[in-house]
């Protein structure tokens, strides 16, 4: 049964409450806008900033001298030739700044004799990555700007609120069109600027490290609204992530802190150290970075040589129990809780999807290419390149937020005359009150099966003939997709719920395959077993926009996207 | 044999107007309820109306529901091979089967 529509005003609306999209909200109200924050999920709990474990990385200098310039030079190497120059910068320079701010309302990094503490991560020159114990950095960063969120004046707030299409009008973006859950009505949301801070697209993978309504909205609302994407193919895959055995109330990077702080071992099935062959020997340490990480892990499981879950083992066995409970306290109990004694045994481990170097195309105001539609965190694509250095993301969420907001708080104030209508909203609105199909399909079921070709085929390591398999097994879930969406139409229908994600997560499932397989080398994160060398002539981004449903990829580099703006 | 989870699940849209089914689950130890219920929209019915996000975390905090009269996160309850009845929270408002009203009310849309 249709529910009533509904409707809300507003200057500035930030999809999505996360690090960025709170921080957005925070500096836009400071610039004297009136804001909306929306999030399908509750207000500050979901997305990927509550899952952080550890490290967020900044030039503050406090543990050994640093600058910017060392970090960032560090985020060039580990992008691999195809990082968006200036918004990298950004994030290096305007990293230390977003920290303090943060630590002045509270957040609470780890101190020691007054100082905050910086470990070392793989890929930085130094230590330089600050935390919250214990493993409490991501909940510690979403709790600090909730609080604030909440002290702002001029900040409604309202989750359960699913955006499905944002509204334009003659190529200007005018709001959003969103389903609400809690009731099933469809909402219309007039803004004079629109913030997607709607993070990455990992639950477009089986294995994945982030939340639920990480699937990629945010590209699709933009592709579909007429922006462009950029470097789609890079989807990190975090080496080490859990696997076995069973571990509930634990985040399955847990082991990425363990590492920071007392190194620990990898072993294949024979417990003999591997990454050696792989040009990465650790000694102990901590220094592999990702993408090698996850390479070296698939070839020793491929080569026979991998743990009975299927990844391989991760060992702090050589640590004294003294040393784990002083590095990780009240976790050791936890893990006791779930029957795992480090001291004892090792665990299994394998790669997982973590986080997408791609994104949105923006400049360094976080401006896409259509007017009043701006981005924030994991959702602009280009400053991590080809794959990300570990502690950066946290730091751009801050910054890009912070940036947005400000950025979106100036095209408000300059905007002279706003339309009162928007030229797709029928369409959107129409989508959503729809009457069901008579044919009967299971969406949940459909989202297992998309999830396990993407990581099958289009995961850490892809070939011609693996992702063309992905490409078939998409084209036939749009087909069984249909036009219009399942179920009453009432509160939390959760088959609609699932088929407005089915939308967006086939197309944007669609173009990481379509530029991985046009991608014919190996970079980064991109790791093509029938193209395994990096070739001087794919120095290049891929862009990608939607004409007609068909996908246009256009190669380059980051400069010629910027030239569209 | 293998061993079987039997889920005993309030369902309705309506506090005082709902019914109970049980489902089957393939029980494996460590598993969660949250796995289970997961199971069950893949495999038996995609209706079944769920609220999480961070799947494993014990992060988001959203996945609360009655397990046997006791107040749980599905996220760190233990499936076990018996059977258990889930019911939505009962001080809280009924959306629909398992999930409830619990945004504070100054996180809820308004219409303007």
């Amino acid at each position: 049964m249709p529910q009533e529509p509904m409707s809300a005003a507003t200057d500035v609306l930030v999809i999505g409450s996360g690090a960025a999209g709170m921080y957005a909200a925070i500096e836009a109200a400071r610039g004297g806008c009136q804001v909306l924050l929306v999030d399908r999920s509750l207000i500050g709990r979901g997305g990927a900033t509550v899952m952080a474990q550890m490290t967020v990385a900044v030039a503050l200098g406090s543990e050994t001298a640093d600058h910017w310039s060392y970090h960032y030079a560090d985020t060039l190497a580990a992008g691999r030739g195809l990082c968006n120059e200036p918004l990298a910068q950004l994030l290096c320079e305007d990293g230390p700044e977003c920290i303090r701010a943060m630590d002045d309302w509270g957040v609470g990094w780890a101190r020691k004799d007054g100082r905050i503490v910086q470990a070392m991560a793989p890929g930085h020159d130094r230590p330089r990555c600050a935390y919250v114990d214990f493993l409490n950095t991501g909940p510690a960063v979403s709790k600090t700007l909730r609080t604030v969120v909440n002290k702002s004046s001029g900040i409604r707030k309202a989750g359960d609120l699913c955006v499905v299409d944002l509204l334009h009008d003659k190529g200007d973006v005018v709001g959003a069109a969103a389903l609400h859950l809690g009731s099933g009505a469809p909402v219309t949301l007039s803004a004079k600027a629109t913030i997607l801070a709607t993070g990455g697209l990992t639950r477009l993978y089986r294995r994945n490290s982030a939340s639920a309504n990480m699937g990629g909205d945010g590209y699709a609302l933009a592709l579909r609204a007429g922006a462009s994407l950029v470097d789609m193919e890079f989807v990190q895959f975090f080496p080490i992530g859990h696997l076995a055995p069973r571990l509930i109330g634990m985040d399955p990077i847990m082991w990425d802190p363990f590492r920071y702080k007392l190194g620990g071992r990898l072993l294949n099935n024979r417990m003999e150290e591997f990454t050696q062959h792989y040009g990465v020997a650790e000694d102990g340490k901590y220094v592999i970075t990702r993408d090698v990480g996850s390479y070296a892990i698939l070839k020793e499981v491929e080569a026979g040589r991998g743990s009975p879950h299927g990844g391989v083992y991760l060992s702090f066995q050589h640590c004294p129990e003294r040393a784990l409970r002083e590095a990780f306290g009240p976790v050791i109990d936890r893990l006791a809780n779930n029957g795992i004694d480090l001291t004892k045994m090792p665990i299994e481990v394998a790669p997982i999807a973590h986080y997408h170097m791609g994104g949105i195309v923006a400049d360094a105001n976080m401006q896409t290419t259509l007017p009043g539609l701006f981005v924030a965190g994991e959702a602009v694509g280009g400053a991590n390149g080809a794959n990300r250095l570990s502690g950066n993301a946290i730091t751009e969420a801050l910054v890009f937020g912070r940036r947005a907001g400000r950025a979106a708080a100036s095209y408000v104030k300059r905007l002279k005359t706003f339309p009162d209508h928007a030229d797709n909203i029928h369409v959107a609105t129409a989508l959503m009150a729809a009457d069901a199909p008579t044919r009967n399909f299971n969406t949940a079921a459909m989202l297992e099966t998309l999830q396990k070709t993407m990581q099958d085929n289009v995961g850490a390591l892809r070939s011609r003939t693996k992702i063309t398999a992905a490409l078939h097994t998409i084209g036939h879930l749009n087909d069984e997709l249909g036009d219009t969406p399942p179920g009453d139409g009432n509160r939390f229908d959760m088959r609609r719920i699932d088929w407005f994600d089915l939308r967006n997560m086939l197309l944007v499932s669609r173009v990481v395959a379509e530029t991985a397989l046009a991608r014919t080398e190996t970079r980064g994160a991109h790791q093509r077993e029938d193209c395994p060398e990096l070739s001087p002539d794919w120095a290049i981004n891929q862009t990608v926009t939607l004409r007609d449903r068909r996908i246009e990829i256009s190669g380059g580099r980051h400069s010629s996207a910027e030239a569209m703006l | 044999m293998s061993e079987t989870a039997s889920l005993k699940i309030w369902r309705g849209l309506e506090a005082n107007a709902g019914r109970w089914e049980t489902y089957d689950v393939p029980f494996e130890a460590g598993q969660s309820l949250l796995d289970g219920l997961r199971w069950i929209r893949a495999n038996r019915d995609p209706t079944l109306a769920i609220r999480f996000s961070c799947i494993n975390a014990n992060a988001c905090k959203e996945c609360m529901v009655e397990l046997d009269d006791v107040t749980v996160y599905a996220c760190t309850a233990r499936l076990q091979a018996r059977k258990m009845t889930v019911a939505p929270l009962s001080n809280k408002k009924l959306l629909r089967d398992l999930v409830t009203e619990i945004a504070p009310p100054t996180e809820r849309f308004k219409n303007s």
